[in-house]
């Protein structure tokens, strides 16, 4: 049996214990959900009426009977009602979510676009002072938290050029395109900052190796113009590990960036979950955690199989 | 010996050295109380006063220096750091060898809840964790000790199983060596050049998520000083007095950076295929 099919089978069992797992821990939390909804006012209802909004929200039985509803449902694609919000959870998640895949792809192409480049150059100067200040830069990037980045953009902009980043009510992009961008730009730049620093090191040492295989001497020595074989030769097998390295990381940035949305005031995933931990929206947390660990492992078993798409040994090995 | 030997012979490994090493040094001093002021003394004439030969880094909101809670907040987070990192590598290493060692059933199982706990975003396993036992220094320590704990466990099964296979490990227990023995004298030994990296890497991130978890409220709370906290509270204030705003960034960015050049050095020491003949 291949590795791709082992995968795929131990993807279900790793979903049923994220589930077990979060529809535990959100019930761990102290408190009940309908005082952390109705604040002071909880103390107003009569027994009834709580144990009517009880069975409204599906939490008036044991825990053992509220999973297996709760797992049943989830199975077709009914999360449950958020108590929050009042309406169904999968609703609350797939409005949240533009934003937050919006975000994850624009960091992605910042990233890829300044870090693969800045990786191959550094990578065919090695040990140059361009590759040490191409590597220097990387390290900072890498060792910047995105909240300090982000408050030190905001600083910079406000003080120095007198912009104040567009926060307020947000756009969406199909309404508003440029609003919508500038609205984007500064978080997707604050996380991809970080994500960059990592594909210039990871795509500087993949080409570093490759640059000293014999394959790469071969064509050298056949007078092979240098830029071809950097971008023919090398490059193909270089991207193997930033692709590996990229979508890790994309698959991270998709499940919500708690600090970066709180910071530029933006409604994605991340701080809904925050929200709906600290107000035990004990529906809302169990639907979007198992949707960002569905995403997450979605997304890694797509890296797997690009994976094997641009390694041949991988495909053959699986034969 | 040998080893800071070496890492001061590795161009990075200097630096980081030298930074984690001053840190340090700083979160003892913070620890001790030797700071230059009170950090939690209220000087109100001089609320949010400019950096000078008095307050090195200025005044906050309510007066207080921002030298001395730097310190205390470095002293702060390389605790919540140092003590995640050791208890999630202690777990990770007997899960790892309890999996590596038994295989089958244990193996299985031990794995597939590290996949499960890998599955979840770290910050919002860190989240979750808080919000059950509700924010605070210790919290933050048992949340990011249980996020790593799987990273931890991967990078000791993975070697831990083709070490079991070696010669010298059924040469160890045809002379009647006991489990323990082996797997402590033969295994453990083995495994602490991936772990000394991985441990210095992990707290780079541990410091990181402390600061993260602060900034968010959630971490160390006021009136304790911590570099994430010092951070949320220069939000509001960072036109009028930046000097809030930037210590403690630079502060975390290099304590973070420290780290990664450290674990970056030890790598290329410790690791066979990288090593260079700087030993």
């Amino acid at each position: 049996m291949n590795y791709l099919a082992r995968r795929l089978m131990t993807f279900p069992l790793v979903m049923l214990g994220v589930s077990v797992l979060v529809f535990v821990s959100i019930r761990l939390v102290p408190g009940d959900a309908i005082t952390a909804m109705l604040g002071t006012e909880a103390g107003l209802l009569t027994p009834d009426q709580r144990a009517a909004l009880e069975a409204y929200f599906g939490i008036d039985q044991g825990w053992f009977t509220q999973y297996w509803r709760w797992l049943a449902g989830a199975v077709q694609g009914d999360l449950g009602v958020s108590v929050t919000f009042g309406k169904p959870v999968l609703d609350v998640i797939l409005e949240r979510f533009p934003l937050t895949l919006e975000l994850a792809l624009l960091s992605m192409v910042i990233a890829l676009a300044i870090g693969l480049p800045a990786g191959i150059f550094a990578a065919t100067r090695n040990e140059k002072p361009s590759d040490l200040a191409v590597r220097i830069f990387a390290m900072i990037g890498q060792s910047t938290p995105n909240f300090v980045f982000a408050l030190l953009a905001i600083y910079v902009l406000s003080v120095g050029f007198g912009v104040l980043p567009a926060m307020g009510e947000f756009t969406p992009f199909l309404e508003n395109p440029l609003r919508n961008l500038g609205q984007m730009i500064l978080p997707a730049l604050t996380l991809g900052f970080a994500f960059a620093a990592a594909v210039t090191r990871i795509s500087r040492s993949a080409m570093l190796d490759i640059l000293s295989d014999d394959y790469i001497r071969t064509a050298r020595a056949k007078g092979v113009p240098a830029r071809k074989v950097i971008w023919r030769h090398a490059l193909p097998n270089a991207l193997i590990p930033v692709v590996t390295l990229s979508g890790v990381e994309f698959g991270y940035l998709l499940g919500g960036t708690v600090i970066v949305e709180q910071i530029f005031a933006l409604p994605g995933l991340g701080r809904m979950v925050l929200d709906a931990i600290l107000q035990r929206d004990y529906a809302l947390v169990q639907g979007s955690v198992l949707f960002i660990a569905l995403n997450f492992m979605i997304v890694n078993l797509l890296v797997d199989l690009a994976y094997a798409m641009l390694d041949p040994r991988i495909r053959l090995g699986a034969k | 010996m040998q080893l800071l030997r070496a890492i001061f012979s590795h161009s990075s490994g200097r630096i980081g050295g030298a930074i984690v090493g001053l840190y340090i040094i700083i979160a003892i001093l913070g620890l001790l109380g030797i700071t230059p002021h009170d950090p939690l003394m209220q000087f109100r004439v001089d609320r949010l006063h400019a950096p000078d030969a008095t307050y090195w880094m200025g005044t906050d909101l309510f007066g207080r220096d921002v030298a001395s809670r730097l310190m205390l907040g470095i002293s702060q987070s390389f605790i919540v750091a140092f003590a995640s990192v050791a208890l999630a590598a202690v777990a990770g290493i007997v899960l790892g060898l309890a999996a590596a060692w038994f295989g089958g059933w244990w193996d299985g199982t031990i794995m597939r809840f590290m996949d499960v706990l890998l599955a979840f975003p770290a910050i919002l396993l860190a989240l979750l964790i808080i919000a059950i036992v509700g924010p605070g220094t210790w919290t933050s320590v048992m949340a990011i000790a249980i996020v790593y704990t799987p990273i931890f466990t991967r990078v000791v099964r993975g070697p831990a199983l083709s070490l079991k296979t070696r010669d010298f490990v059924d040469a160890a227990r045809t002379f009647g060596s006991s489990r323990n023995y082996i797997l402590t004298r033969h295994l453990m030994l083995n495994l602490v050049a991936p772990l000394t990296v991985q441990v210095t890497l992990a707290l780079a991130w541990g410091l990181l998520t402390e600061a993260g978890l602060s900034f968010l409220g959630l971490g160390t709370q006021p009136p304790a000083s911590s570099l994430g906290l010092m951070l949320a509270d220069s939000r509001n204030l960072m036109e009028m007095a930046p000097w809030l705003l930037i210590f403690p960034g630079i502060a975390i960015m290099i304590g973070i950076l420290g780290f990664n050049l450290l674990g970056d050095a030890l790598r290329d020491i410790l690791d066979p295929r990288t090593r260079r003949s700087v030993a």
